[in-house]
């Protein structure tokens, strides 16, 4: 990477249904906390992204309405995943290779208890020859954990797919920047994310190597702690192997649909933070029985 | 405390795809109760089949039958069917490797649970109808079926259409929720920016150029001016043409809000010209209340009232 980029501020915000606030109404306090906490204002910022998806809002562009929350004017730099938010954060770190702009901010929302999260997740699947049979999303993930038992793999049964509404923001900035934006900016040292065939029966459920090829590329070594992104919990195993984990501590954690990668990305930033680990990996995971995986390696000062 | 209104919201769409040649020989010959697969570059034969290589992202041609029967290799229990599943009573999903075939296909399963293990054999069983679609494979069941059908007859299937629909239980948010309450009392709420003093109406409860939540609620009068018009001479559902629709400014509002004039000559409307609304007899916590406006008999408002809303 030519420009060091680091994670100078984070806020999350996490429920199991929200019924009142609407995305811009719970997205407003946790961007201006993320701003807020490096004394920046939107102004400031050089690039926003973020990550959601229309389909769990249930209206076309909602992405657009969400910048409600942001404050786009004067006309800001701006774009959209419809991914986690950890997949924008990869924009954004790209993004921050350019001169001239050296903060960004990174958000992510979803309120899927307004939804019915297992359908919605059918739509990105194959529109051919799997999504018109509506898969569930938990299904799926069964048919990986079955695959797993049957290799002699003791893991847990899938519980229901996790439903809860939240969001998340990261502010990241570059070199001189990050340093006088905060004492401890958490350095982005490495990040990749690679994807598997999409068809699930080409794949082998009980491996990820698209997780270990972006570990091998984000030189996801030497780490003294891993924040895993994992919806189901078998998956954490599945990850562990991948990322060659053995000691190291492990935090994995679901969180909200688009915004539970990002938050394994403050989270991960926090315990670097308060000096609980110098080192750590941050994964994230997006489509059916972990179809894509974001893996980085974050560093605290030196 | 907020009184937040809830509604039924679904958004529904069948989605039109042209299958390529190689979807649509494997759509087709379901239809005529055959599998058919691709091979791959490492000679591997995947059903269901790809235009493309999963590995090397090579054009893939060559098209080969496999049986109908073959094996388990995963399987899940779904004790919670929803919408649109091959079956409305729990039921197994699992993935088949087809004799003949070295990738695996995802369908359902009828057999009981307790009968259901990795590696069990099963044989597909066919939709009475069939229309050249991936639902043309009804399930698999356990047992042997009737192996490779041979055969390359029947129109390649061209085009698949998909429709999909999903459920919501809509919450417009808290300051929506508000603005919809007012009008059901006949009143117009708006919220001006603590920062940039601008009111919005209706009010989103965020100021979308200055980033900051807008807590100051203030109640409009309702009148407005003219700020720009169309008049539209096509028909509309419960519109006869010529009807005019006119972006207004309220009074003290900071945005534009776009209504239907009525009880006026079209050729009357103009910019500047100065409005006020007509409420519904029976008002809903909707728009709706809001039937249409009408001139309110002041003198236009000037220019420079109106010049930054046009």
């Amino acid at each position: 990477m030519r420009r060091d980029v680091a994670i100078v501020s984070w806020a999350s915000f996490e429920t199991p249904s929200e019924p009142a606030r609407n995305e811009v109404e719970l997205l407003l306090p946790v961007i201006q906390e993320a701003l807020g906490k490096v004394g920046l204002t939107q102004r400031d910022i050089g690039f926003t992204v973020s990550g959601s998806s229309d389909y769990l809002q249930g209206f076309p562009f909602a992405f657009v309405g969400a910048l409600d929350a942001v404050g786009a004017w004067p006309p800001i730099r701006e774009s959209h995943v419809e991914m986690d938010g950890a997949f924008a954060l990869y924009e954004a770190v790209n993004v921050l290779q350019e001169e001239g702009i050296d903060t960004a901010l990174v958000y992510a929302f979803a309120r899927p208890s307004r939804g019915e999260l297992d359908r919605t997740l059918t739509l990105q699947l194959d529109p051919y020859v799997v999504a018109p049979l509506w898969p569930d999303a938990r299904s799926l993930a069964g048919l990986q954990a079955q695959a797993l038992r049957d290799k002699g793999i003791d893991v847990p049964d899938v519980p229901p797919t996790q439903v809860s509404d939240g969001g998340v923001a990261v502010v990241l900035a570059v070199g001189d920047r990050a340093r006088t934006l905060t004492d401890n900016p958490v350095w982005i040292r490495g990040i990749d994310h690679r994807i598997e065939p999409s068809s699930l029966g080409v794949r082998d459920l009980t491996v990820s190597t698209s997780t270990e090829t972006a570990a091998k590329v984000a030189g996801a070594t030497g780490a003294q702690a891993a924040y895993l992104h994992v919806p189901y919990p078998h998956q954490e195993h599945i990850l562990r192997t991948a990322l060659g984990l053995n000691g190291q501590s492990v935090d994995a954690a679901a969180g909200p649909m688009m915004v539970g990668g990002l938050e394994r990305f403050a989270a991960a930033a926090a315990a670097i933070s308060a000096g609980k680990a110098t080192r750590a990996v941050a994964h994230a995971t997006s489509g059916p029985c972990l179809q894509q995986n974001l893996v980085a390696v974050l560093e605290g000062a030196s | 405390m907020t009184d937040v209104l809830v509604a039924d919201h679904a958004i529904e769409y069948t989605y039109t795809r042209s299958t390529g040649p190689i979807i649509g020989a494997f759509l087709a010959g379901l239809r005529d109760k055959r599998f058919v697969g691709v091979r791959a570059s490492d000679g591997r034969v995947l059903v269901p089949p790809t235009e493309y290589d999963p590995v090397t992202s090579d054009d893939l041609t060559e098209l080969v039958a496999v049986s109908d029967s073959g094996v388990v290799t995963t399987w899940s229990w779904n004790d919670a069917p929803v919408a649109g599943q091959p079956f409305d009573r729990p039921f197994a999903w699992a993935l088949v490797k087809l004799d003949g075939a070295d990738t695996s296909i995802l369908a359902a399963l009828d057999a009981p649970r307790e009968e259901i293990s990795t590696g069990m054999r099963v044989h597909a069983r066919w939709a009475a109808e069939r229309v050249g679609a991936i639902t043309d494979l009804a399930c698999f069941e356990p047992g042997e079926g009737l192996g490779v059908a041979q055969g390359t007859g029947g129109e390649p299937v061209s085009i698949v259409e998909t429709p999909i629909r999903l459920d919501f239980s809509y919450t417009p948010g808290v300051a929506a929720s508000r603005f919809l309450r007012s009008v059901e009392k006949g009143e117009i709420v708006g919220q001006r920016c603590p920062k940039c003093q601008k009111v919005y109406v209706p009010p989103r409860g965020a100021c979308s150029m200055c980033g900051v939540a807008t807590d100051e609620e203030l109640t409009l009068s309702g009148k407005g001016t003219v700020t720009t018009f169309c008049i539209t001479n096509v028909p509309s559902p419960g519109l006869e043409p010529p009807y005019v629709t006119a972006w207004i400014r309220l009074d003290g509002a900071d945005i534009t809000s776009m209504f239907l004039i009525q009880e006026c000559d079209p050729k009357e409307v103009r910019l500047g010209m100065r409005v006020e609304p007509v409420w519904a007899e029976d008002k809903q916590p909707n728009i709706g209340s809001i039937k249409y406006y009408r001139p309110s008999g002041e003198p236009d408002a000037p220019y420079d009232d109106y010049k930054d809303y046009i």
